[in-house]
Order: structure tokens, then sequence, then C-alpha cells
């Protein structure tokens, strides 16, 4: 037996372990975004939509949509990927991952892999669910899956470390629900940053979640609050603010090992 | 041949300052029962934990199978089975599944012929459908080793495997010990019952207060520190040991009705027959008598009331 060669069964083990937890509550999962989704379109798409108008030369129910995708797949990787690791910590089962001869790479990769998958799955859904309703155009369709997939890993990575540093289930959700949603909802997810009055225009260009939801309404409509190039620089920083973390946290052990 | 497991200054102090581990220098035998005793917070678990990579290593280094268990943490692992002390298990996976993670996990293809074959042992397998939460605390920790055999070990460290199991599952669980043993497995437990160290064990390691304070080969420990004991229920209490008898390692007990005489292991046991014939002389009769020898129990307790 080689020695340190990968170990794909184990990161397949992990992998699996994962879906098999998000296809226990299938049904509850996909439930969500879609009734959600429908009610954005009911309430932001049909009722005061018409009054605002197009932006951008876009119609407001498809100028929401990248947004909505975005505020869905930002919370899911977090959520997912944070539950995932932080379930065995709970349960004290995190003694057989660090027992096994899987490295920090592998056991990440796994976990974080497994965390994106249902996320990119649910901002299909959504897609697919807002094209029920309007008719949808996505001008760049390889970026817009590229980059679906680029968002979902950092934000499932920094899910992870979110995961890790948790000392309760009730600290999982206070990233995700006093931080990202806040951030999405000034960011630009219903608006175009470019409809607020100064200073809070100013003010949105430090909100990371900005650069984040801006590039991915640029793969629709060719437009956005920020160059496409900012966005993905942006979200290349953050992935590799991300990375460094989960490598000091495996270097260290923190919460994870004594 | 080569030891299994070497550790060599093996140190361990926890971040809250606490010092579990003194330096620890240990081998293990390829293929022997090895038994950790030692009370509550002696360490047991901290030494185990290091080997199986859960707990960060202090100073020092060990090897298992040759590879260092740090900077070739991989194939070290790949040989190690462990079983927790804690009923750490998952909740809503079934039994099949989570044996069958455990396996991919190490790195090995599916089996399911071994699995099942794990599960059989257990008695687990008319249970493999069931999921973890809906078991008994006896049943989980069938599951928990079902776990560590499945990817099939050189090595099996049990920590307190028997605490809180009835004993029918305790006696299929030293069926199964004895077995792998036959099969060439290595194996390491901890336990708080010294009968069975006594019963299970090829050699027996004492830890106590982070320091491992002996490590002897079973029946050269009982033979060493055991000690031997003359007892003699006599006819008429006495009130004292006699003045002629006072240079004689005596004991008076029962109110005076039972004579004891205490005696290392190894000591010259001629010394019975004089003492018969000196309690003659002195026209001291007894009604019956018997010698006991020490059990690991009180040998431990012993070890640990000294260091
Ligand atoms: N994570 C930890 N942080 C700080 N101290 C710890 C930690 N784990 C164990 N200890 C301490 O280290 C010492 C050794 O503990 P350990 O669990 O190794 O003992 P043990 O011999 O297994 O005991 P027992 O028979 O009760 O299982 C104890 O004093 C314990 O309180
Ligand atoms: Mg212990």
């Amino acid at each position: 037996m080689h020695a340190d060669r990968l170990n794909l069964h184990g990161m397949k083990a992990i992998y699996l372990f994962e879906m098999a937890r998000f296809r226990r509550t299938l049904w509850q999962s996909l439930a969500t975004p879609v009734i959600t989704t429908a009610l954005y379109f009911v309430v932001f798409g049909s009722a005061i939509g018409g009054r605002i108008g197009e932006i951008d030369g876009v119609s407001y129910a498809a100028f929401i949509v990248p947004g909505l995708i975005m505020l869905t797949v930002l919370t899911e990787s977090l959520n997912n990927a944070s539950f995932g690791i932080h379930m065995p910590k709970f349960t004290g089962t995190i003694y057989e991952l660090l027992s096994a001869p899987i490295s920090p790479l592998e056991t990440v990769a796994a976990f974080v892999g497994a965390a994106a998958t249902k996320s990119v799955i649910l901002g299909l859904v959504i897609l697919a669910t807002a094209s029920l309703f309007i008719p949808l155009q996505v001008l760049h369709p390889l970026w817009m899956a590229s980059y679906l997939v680029l968002v979902a890993l950092s934000f499932s990575l920094a899910g992870f470390i979110i995961g890790v540093w948790a000392r309760g289930f009730e600290d999982l959700q206070f990233v995700p629900m006093l931080v990202i949603t806040p951030l999405s909802f000034l960011g630009g997810a219903f608006y175009s940053i470019r409809m607020l009055p100064e200073p809070f225009q100013m003010a949105s260009l430090f909100n990371p979640v900005m650069y984040v939801i801006s590039g991915f309404r640029w793969s629709f409509y060719g437009t956005g609050d920020v160059p496409i190039a900012a966005s993905i620089a942006g979200l290349l920083v953050f992935l590799a603010l991300s990375s460094t973390m989960v490598w000091w946290i495996f270097r260290t052990g923190y919460r994870l090992k004594s | 041949m080569q030891p299994i497991i070497t550790t060599s200054g093996l140190t361990k102090t926890y971040g809250s300052g606490l010092t579990a581990l003194h330096p620890i220098n240990l081998e293990i035998r390829r293929g022997e029962i090895f038994a950790l005793l030692g009370p509550n917070g002696a360490g047991k678990t901290t030494l185990i934990s290091i080997l199986c990579g859960i707990v960060v290593p202090g100073g020092g280094q060990a090897r298992v199978d040759g590879h260092d268990i740090v900077r070739d943490y991989r194939a070290a692992r790949r040989v190690i089975g462990l079983v927790p002390q804690e009923l750490h298990t998952d909740v809503f996976e079934t039994v099949w599944d989570t044996a069958c993670f455990s396996r991919g996990l190490f790195d090995l293809p599916p089996d399911p012929a071994w699995i099942e074959r794990v599960l059989r042992d257990l008695s687990l397998w008319n249970k493999r459908h069931d999921k973890i939460m809906t078991l008994s605390g006896g049943m989980k920790r069938r599951v928990l080793i079902a776990k560590a055999l499945s990817h099939e070990p050189r090595v099996l460290f049990l920590d307190e495997p028997t605490a809180g199991v009835d004993v029918e599952l305790r006696r299929d669980m030293w069926t199964l010990i004895r077995r792998l043993r036959d099969e060439g497995v290595t194996i390491i437990l901890t336990t708080h019952y010294i009968a069975e160290a006594e019963e299970m064990a090829d050699r027996v390691g004492v830890i106590h207060r982070g320091r491992l304070v002996l490590v002897e080969d079973k029946m050269t420990l009982m033979r060493k520190l055991g000690r031997r004991q003359l007892r003699l229920h006599l006819q008429d209490p006495l009130r004292e040991i006699p003045p002629p008898l006072a240079d004689w390692p005596l004991e008076l007990g029962q109110d005076g009705s039972l004579l004891c005489l205490t005696f290392e292991a190894g000591e010259e046991q001629s010394r019975i027959p004089a003492l018969l014939r000196r309690l003659g002389e002195l026209g001291i009769e007894f009604r019956d008598l018997d010698t006991r020898e020490s059990s690991l129990e009180e040998i431990f307790v012993g070890l640990v009331k000294e260091s």
C-alpha cells in the first residue's frame, strides 16, 4: 500500500455522507427556496416591480433574479458547510475523522464540495423557478455557471470555518443571519446601488457582498454595479482568506484537537 | 521482532496547563493483548488519543508499525482501529451505513462481505437497517466496535470497552478479542475491571498521574508483587500474639480467632512448616487453614498508593 496516495475512498465517504444528510431533508431543502422565490416574484416582481420600471434596461422582475439566487446560495453555503462540520463536533463523532488516514485538505474538500454541491443545486432550482414566471436571458452562461460554483465554494469554505469556530448551534446562525442577510439586502440584491443617494452609494462600495452579487448579475445582463474584474478579484481574495484560515485551523488544531 | 508501537519521551500538557502525561516510554509487542490500568484521570485516554491522532502530542515521539505518528500519519493511522471510551455515534445513519463509512474513511474499497462478517460477529446483523439513535447503549458500543473493525486494523485500541456493558456482551467481546488476537491483531485496552486484565492480558501497564509506573508481563507481575497469605482459623481466640512468635510477620484478625502470616511471593516458603511446628509446641490449635494470593487489584492499589 502506498503511504501517501490520495485518500479517495475517504473523500468519497465524507461527500456521500453529507449528501445523504441533504437527501434526508430534500423536500424541505427544495420547498423553501422555491416558495420564497415565488413569494418574492409576487411581491417585488408583480406588485411593486410594475412601478419601478426597468433598471439598466432590464425589467425589475428579471433584475432581482441574480440577487435572489445569490442570497440563497450565500446563506445555504454557509449553513450547509457549518452544520456539516459542527455536527460531528457536537456528537463527538469527529474522533473518527481526526483518527483517519485523511489529510486536512482532503477532509475540507469533501465537506466543502458537498455543501457547495447542494447550494449550486438550489441556485439552479431558483433559476428554473424564476424562468417559470418571466422570460430570462443569460448573456454569459459559462461565466454564470463557473461564477456560481466559485461563490458556492468560497462561502462553503467560510461556512466550514464558522462550523469549527461555533461553540453551539446558536453560533451557527449568527453569521448568516446577522452578517450575510443584511449585507445582501444592502448589497444590491433587490436594487442597483446607483439608485441610492450618497453617502450610501459610497458606503456600499465597502460591502463585500455587493461585489459578489454584482458579478453574478453581470453574467446575466452584462452590467453590474462594479466591473466584473472587481467582483472576481474580490471573490478570489475572499477565497484566499478563507483558505488561509482553514489551513491555520488544521495547523493549530484550533477547536478541533486539544 | 520489532515492536508494533514505540513511544519515546511522549508527553502532553493540555491548554489548561495540566500535564496529563510525563515522558512515556512504552513498547507494545506485535500480537499481544496489553492492558493499560490506572485510576480515573491517570492519562490512559490521553495516551491512546495521541497515538490515534485525536490529541496533539506535546513532546517526544511515537511510532506505530514503524511509522511516525506525526510525520507519517497516514501510514500509521491506516493500521489502527479505535473504539473510544465515550459513545460517540452518528444519529440518523443506519448501522450498515456507518460501518461502510468507516471503511471508506480509512481508504479501503467497499467490501460488503467483510462488513457482514463484522456485523454478524457482533450480533448486529439483524439491526443493520436500524438507525443508530434507536439502539440501546450496549448496542451502540457494538456499533463502535464494528466501525473500528470495518477497516481491518492491525492494532485495536479499546478504551474501556466493557463500561456499561452487560455480562453477555462482555463475554462475547472477550471471545471476539481473543479471536482477533489469534488472527494477529495487537490489542491495547484500558479497563477499570482488574479481573478483566488479569483474565485477558498478556502484559499489563500501570499508569498513574501521567506516569507509567510499571510495565510487566502479567504472570511475572503477579509472581513478583503478589503476596501470599496463610490464614489459620484458631480453635480458641488469642488476645495477642504470643511473645515467642513476635519475630514472625503475623497479624490477628476476627477478634483473635484468625491468625494471618503474610509473605511476599518468592520468599522462603518453608517457613510455613516451621510456623506450624512452632504453634504445635505452643499448644495453639487451629480448625482450618487456607492460603490466598493477592489479585492484580491489590497489586494495583498497592502501587498507586506508593507512587
Ligand atoms: N481536553 C482536555 N483538556 C484539558 N484537560 C484534559 C483534557 N482531556 C483530559 N484532560 C485531563 O487530563 C488528565 C488525564 O485524562 P484522561 O482522560 O487521559 O484520563 P483517563 O486515564 O482516561 O481517565 P478515565 O479512567 O477517567 O477515563 C485528567 O486530569 C483530565 O482532566
Ligand atoms: Mg479515559
